[in-house]
């Protein structure tokens, strides 16, 4: 993975120098806090429900068994045990103190991690597939490409001050994984006809209130324009982008208002104008950058594992675990394993300090020390041998890590709602903890199979309910919690945004709610190899309203 | 309807309740109840004061209602601030006074 340079480390332990003084200011009162917010925001500091919340950036979501440990360190030490994985790929920490808040992120700079820009109207963590450099689909590992944005873009001094928040993300492989078409830039590596690698180009997606799927505005990038290319964007939207509303601030809305033609002649005419020479990515920069994320040496293996098999077949629990967790390496007789963050009823993606740890430990003796987090708030060993696979099936079981449900209807992805986040309006996490308990991961859900179900507690969207195959929306009627169900969402390359059912449903009738579109689903798909997107896309809302709403009426369901 | 002030401190973001005086307290119950609109805005203005001094932020006024088990504020963001996360009970105040 990618090691810190002498300028990167210096320019952490500069920012953190930095922070540091203006954290003891403002506790001695030298600032006001009108003055300090924009400094704790720019260095992830949020102050939330009950305390100050510490966003940790993890770009592109890999972490090594080290930098898990000190995570965890900081969790025990800082904290209160736990830390949450969120769907930008990073670590919030909920109840840090800011006094501590120096010591937490030098502990940081000690394992190459930082908070800095994951928050505040800048580029955000750039996120990538949470497979990448193993899946057996992939191209290319997008990573390297995702590190040259992340360093073009720490404090860029053009785009600092953008209108509002910016997010790029990057996939390596045809199937997305990393949701590319709802960010306000997606990278999607391919090949031309003459075999060069270069960039299918997606801008002006995103969830929020107003949620759009990106427009494609090129069919091929050149890999060596890549920096000068998103430049050309990100500076057209930083001069045109609304700054007097911060809700119509973001490049969607711009590219919705300019009019597509029109902003993609604004971005060719930057690009055209541009000193290409300068920011013209130098192949061998390219190559020293890919170096680092180099696959490890796997050694080679027949595709299937005796080990495996011999536990599979005594063993119902491994089976679905190896059905449902693992997906195909590049490299024969390996996997890359999912760990879920989702144990039936627990909070979607939280870990205890020591479960960081045990995967720390796991991902150190059996997966090259590398560990991945998922914007499903899961976290992945992305190259193990499937030889190795039952005794890591065994440590998991003794961490609660061994829940057998990726991709599964238990496997939600949830915002921490009104239970922590300041902006929310309502109650996520016990809705979720609901309809997991309600599913479980056993016979019941692996009858209803693939399922995506994604909570959030606003319109912000944090929790990605947009792109869910059952979306739910957690919004105050009333001074009372009610969830808006949308049905339909896909963050795949399939990409689409949910439609909403109709009227909310209270906390107490969600949970039915959900269970009558299951049914409505099973009952009219065509067998089970018919999953839900692909029924809803073929039957459409009817059926869906009117076991939802005519039920009371005596429809029959 | 009767209020409370809430905020949350300086130095480690917890969340604190003006109680008697210039006194920030962590327990909702021992809140000074302003009854009226000048109690409130006298309320308010002590309030300010801690934030110019440095002791507390983000001062919010709070509804509560008087029941048989004393002040229960009104709303749930406010009763979930008041009391911690409804899925960790372990955490926040009511982890400390068991409620």
């Amino acid at each position: 993975m990618y090691r810190y340079d002498e300028f990167d480390a210096a320019f952490v332990a500069d920012r953190v120098a930095q922070f540091s003084d203006q954290v003891k200011r403002r506790l001695e009162g030298e600032l006001t806090e009108d003055q300090f917010r924009p400094h704790r925001l720019m260095n992830g500091v949020y102050l939330q429900l009950h305390a100050y919340m510490l966003r940790i950036a993890v770009p592109y979501g890999t972490l090594s068994a080290r930098q898990m440990r000190k995570l965890a360190f900081i969790a025990r030490e800082f904290d209160k045990g736990y830390g949450h994985f969120t769907t930008r790929q990073n670590l919030q920490f909920n109840w840090p103190a800011l006094k501590d808040i120096p010591a937490v992120l030098t502990h940081l700079a000690e394992v190459e991690m930082h908070a800095i820009q994951t928050s505040g109207n800048c580029i955000r963590n750039v996120t990538a597939d949470h497979f990448a450099g193993a899946a057996a689909d992939e191209i290319e590992d997008p990573r390297p490409y995702a590190e040259i944005l992340r360093q073009w873009s720490s404090i860029h001094p053009e785009f600092t001050f953008l209108p509002r928040k910016f997010k790029l993300a990057l996939t390596g492989a045809p199937a997305d994984r990393a949701a590319i078409q709802v960010h306000d830039i997606g990278y999607q590596l391919t090949k031309n006809a003459s075999g060069e690698t270069g960039f299918i180009v997606y801008v002006g997606g995103g969830q929020g209130r107003t949620p759009m799927i990106a427009h494609k505005i090129k069919d091929f990038l050149p890999v060596g324009d890549l920096v000068a290319y998103t430049q050309a964007i990100v500076r057209v939207y930083n001069l045109d982008g609304r700054r007097d509303n911060k809700y119509k601030a973001r490049i969607k809305i711009l590219v919705h208002e300019m009019g597509l033609e029109k902003f993609m002649d604004a971005v060719e005419a930057e690009f055209a104008a541009m000193n290409k020479q300068e920011l013209k990515l130098p192949q061998a920069e390219v190559e020293r950058i890919q170096a680092y994320f180099a696959p490890p040496a796997l050694p080679s293996k027949s595709v299937r594992s005796e080990a495996l098999e011999a536990r599979r077949a005594t063993d119902k629990k491994f089976a679905s675990f190896v059905e449902n967790n693992v997906s195909p390496h590049k490299a024969p007789g390996h996997g890359v394993l999912t760990i879920s963050l989702k144990a039936i009823g627990a909070i979607p993606g939280d870990a205890s300090a020591e479960q960081m740890e045990a995967v720390a430990d796991l991902a150190e003796k059996y997966a090259h020390d590398e560990i991945r987090v998922s914007h499903e708030q899961n976290l992945v060993l992305p190259h193990v041998a499937l030889d190795d696979l039952p005794a890591i099936y065994d440590e998991l079981v003794k961490h609660k890590l061994a829940t057998a449900n990726i991709g599964l209807i238990s496997d939600i992805i949830c915002c921490p709602g009104l239970d922590y986040c300041s902006l929310a309006t309502a109650r996520s996490i016990p809705v979720a903890q609901r309809i997991s308990e309600h599913f479980g991961e056993g016979a019941r859900a692996a009858e209803i199979g693939a399922m995506k179900i994604k909570i959030s507690g606003c319109i912000n969207a944090c929790g990605h309910h947009h792109v869910g195959h059952i979306g739910i929306l957690g919004l105050e009627r009333k001074g009372v919690e009610t969830y808006q169900i949308t049905l339909g969402g896909s963050g795949d390359e399939t990409c689409s945004l949910g439609d909403i059912t109709g009227p909310g449903f209270s906390e107490h009738d969600i949970v039915g709610a959900i269970e009558t579109i299951v049914d409505t689903y099973v009952a009219q798909r065509r067998g089970a190899g018919e999953d839900f997107l692909t029924a809803y896309r073929r039957l459409g809302m009817a059926p869906f309203k009117k076991a939802l709403y005519e039920r009371d009426k005596g429809a029959d369901i | 309807m009767p209020q409370i002030v809430s905020a949350n401190r300086l130095t480690d973001g917890i969340v604190v309740f003006l109680g008697q005086g210039d006194q920030w307290v962590e327990n909702f119950r021992s809140a000074a109840l302003l009854a009226d609109k000048p109690a409130l805005e006298a309320g308010l203005a002590r309030a300010q004061d801690a934030v110019r001094a440095n002791i507390v932020v983000e001062v919010a006024p709070m509804d509560v209602a008087e029941t048989p088990h004393g002040l229960e504020p009104k709303h749930i963001r406010d009763r979930i601030r008041a009391e911690g996360p409804t899925v960790r009970l372990d955490h926040g105040k009511q982890a400390a006074h068991g409620a």
